[in-house]
């Protein structure tokens, strides 16, 4: 949802003739929306750059070379080759290979899966967490709203590594030697997930403080509409132009956490390599010379956390109503 | 005043109690205290005796509150992997880390500010739009991924600087200091230029914002319209009346300059809390882990309680606000 194209946003919101911001989103998204997409040659290069990583992510499968996790045909002759145009390289493996005879075009393909499910499945977890929270926060009040508020508060003084870092530990504890991938996998989204969610809960709060008290609101309330429903079908539509802008930005620091915590060796492990685990691996070779097993998924990573960037950072700039 | 110093206090408070509510929880009942402290041939009668003798068959409440007094007298318990008193621990890796962070909150104020104002005044020029992009990439940079390649670089490539270690260390009472030899500070360089980088592209953004908000403004115009000259409006009046906003941000940043020491750290095998703190969670070692919590969670609310005074005391439209309050 977070990191949908300018063109499928267009079209799905374009088609609706739904009134309320859905309405003026589509309009937008048609007219503005697009032509300041296509101004800005930044933009687009990053929406390109962007939607190549995702491709080869969704792909990998299919277009890699090798299966890095097919450990029959791993072989130990292959490992620490330099990249293909260098000395020493083979035609085989363009990146080169790491320690264990992996290709590590193959790898980045399959590590930028993994780093790119983490993060949307965090994204989407923190989202609808935090928008809930926010919502029930905002439209009911009183002391619901403080206590949430208050919890989110002394949340926001942590930084989020240091919250998945606490919630990874304690699943450590918890599950001891059980632990399996799957496992880790979602221990991962879990704690990625929760260190996030307070900045939605307070910007869906904030916006829904100002919707409930407006006409369409007290007209379903008028008509003895269930509150919860309200919440959902009327004014969910409404506060969810923010939390666009946030989702994106947030999918970058969600990519950017996973690797760093894959990096600290306590997210994803060696036999299911994301891209910071790639990095992890390649450092202890960085000193006798093997460069490329970390710096090539080093700069995907990179590139990656930069093109969503530029493309949230464009987002937030095109849907502020004071910069038009 | 009084009133809003005893306000912040009391939230202070509650926000302690909160966070030792959390090591609590995590000390006794995440993993047994007993099993991680003895070894397979211990009996159970030993056990038991042990329970009883940490007073583990105390009502929740009591032990909580035993929790508190401990943690009050700096009394951590013992760590399970190094199996010494966590305290004694915390105590050797601390000055680590205060040096790195303290460092790299130079860094990044002496560069950051500077930049900040450049990239204000002349918003067109070439080099300010070389700040900024390069502010961007700084911002999307992994803090480990810099490090790695400030390390390719400086260490692997150009052999100037070290990689590893905090160098040669003197002791000065109780505290370790690195900030005296010449292998100390050079130790020093890359550890908080990779810290401190994504605190300066942050404080550059904000003094820019800000300064651009400020030269809007009628007084700014009103400096000008005396014929000061452009210094001082610039420094004397705009930039002074940035700072506030900046000193807040910054005082705010260092708490989690200390939480993202953790992955420098880990990089360049500091030998500083966080990277204990991640050994910690990686060997389920629980004491460490809850003390480094509290001590991180004190750390943050006394900058944030001394950031929240500091900005009564600044600027006095606040004190207005918290006296109507």
């Amino acid at each position: 949802m977070p990191v949908e194209t300018n063109e499928t946003v267009a079209a799905r919101v374009g088609v609706a003739p739904r009134i309320g911001v859905a309405g003026r989103l589509g309009a937008v998204f048609d007219s503005d929306l697009l032509h300041s997409f296509l101004r800005s040659k930044v933009t687009v290069l990053a929406a390109v750059v962007t939607l190549v990583i995702m491709a080869g992510a969704l792909l990998a499968p299919l277009i890699a070379p090798h299966d890095p996790f097919d450990v029959a045909s791993l072989q130990l002759l292959d490992s620490n080759l330099p990249p293909a145009w260098m000395e020493g390289g083979d035609p085989r493996f363009l990146l080169g290979t790491d320690d264990q005879g992996r290709d590590i075009f193959s790898t980045i393909l399959y590590g930028s899966r993994l780093s790119l499910s983490v993060g949307f499945l965090s994204v989407v977890f923190a989202a609808v967490l935090g928008i809930a929270l926010g919502l029930v926060a905002g439209y009911a009040g009183g002391s619901t709203d403080s206590v949430i508020m208050r919890i989110a508060d002394i949340q926001l003084t942590f930084p989020a590594i240091l919250i998945a870092l606490l919630i990874d530990g304690t699943a450590r504890a918890l599950f001891g030697e059980q632990r399996n991938e799957q496992l880790v996998f979602w221990v991962l989204v879990l704690s990625i997930g929760l260190s996030f969610w307070v900045q939605y809960a307070r910007t869906v709060r904030g916006s829904t403080l100002v919707e409930k008290n407006k006409d369409y609101v007290l007209a379903a309330r008028l008509i003895g509409i269930h509150p919860v429903k309200i919440l959902f079908r009327h004014v969910l539509p409404n506060v969810m132009g923010p939390v666009l802008v946030i989702a994106t930005i947030n999918l970058v620091l969600a990519i950017i956490l996973e690797a760093t915590l894959s990096f600290l060796g306590v997210g994803l492990p060696p036999t299911q390599p994301s891209l910071g685990t790639l990095i992890q691996i390649g450092n202890r070779y960085l000193f006798s010379g093997e460069w490329w097993i970390a710096i090539f998924p080093g700069i995907t990573l990179a590139s990656l956390a930069l093109a969503i960037n530029l493309l949230g950072d464009w987002l937030r700039d095109a849907l502020n109503p004071k910069l038009r | 005043m009084l009133a809003f110093i005893i306000r912040r206090l009391l939230q202070a408070t509650l926000v302690m109690a909160v966070v030792a509510l959390i090591a609590f929880t995590l000390f006794r009942f995440v993993g047994d205290p007993i099993n991680q402290m003895v070894g397979i041939e211990t009996s159970l009668e030993e056990r038991a005796a042990l329970r009883e003798a940490l007073g583990l068959n105390d009502p929740v409440a009591v032990q909580f509150l035993r929790f508190i007094w401990n943690a009050v007298q700096l009394n951590f318990g013992i760590s399970y992997q190094f199996k010494k008193p966590v305290l004694d621990l915390i105590a050797e890796r601390f000055p680590a880390t205060m040096e790195l962070a303290i460092v790299s909150a130079i860094f990044s104020m002496l560069l950051g500010i500077p930049m900040g104002v450049y990239t204000a005044l002349r918003r067109d020029a070439w080099l300010s739009k070389l700040f900024l992009t390069l502010s961007l990439v700084g911002i999307s940079l992994p803090t480990f991924l810099i490090g790695i390649l400030l390390i390719f670089l400086f260490a692997v490539t150009l052999g100037v600087l070290p990689s590893f270690g905090r160098g040669d260390t003197v002791r000065l009472g109780l505290w370790d200091t690195g900030l005296l030899t010449w292998s100390g500070l050079k130790a020093l360089v890359l550890p908080s230029i990779t810290l401190g980088l994504f605190q300066m592209t942050l404080i550059m953004r904000l003094v820019r914002s800000e300064m651009l908000e400020v030269l809007r403004t009628d007084y700014v115009k009103f400096a000008r319209a005396r014929g000061l000259t452009n210094r001082a409006v610039h420094f004397g009046h705009a930039l002074k009346n940035t700072m506030v906003p900046v000193i807040t941000i910054a005082g705010l940043q260092l708490g989690s300059i200390i939480a993202f020491a953790i992955i420098t750290e880990t990089v360049f095998q500091w030998p500083g809390m966080g990277l204990m703190f991640l050994r910690a969670v990686q060997n389920v070692d629980i004491p460490i882990m809850s003390a480094y919590l509290l001590l991180v969670a004190f750390i943050f609310v006394t900058v944030n309680l001394i950031v929240d005074l500091l900005y009564v005391v600044v600027d006095p439209r606040i004190r207005i606000d918290a006296r109507g309050a």
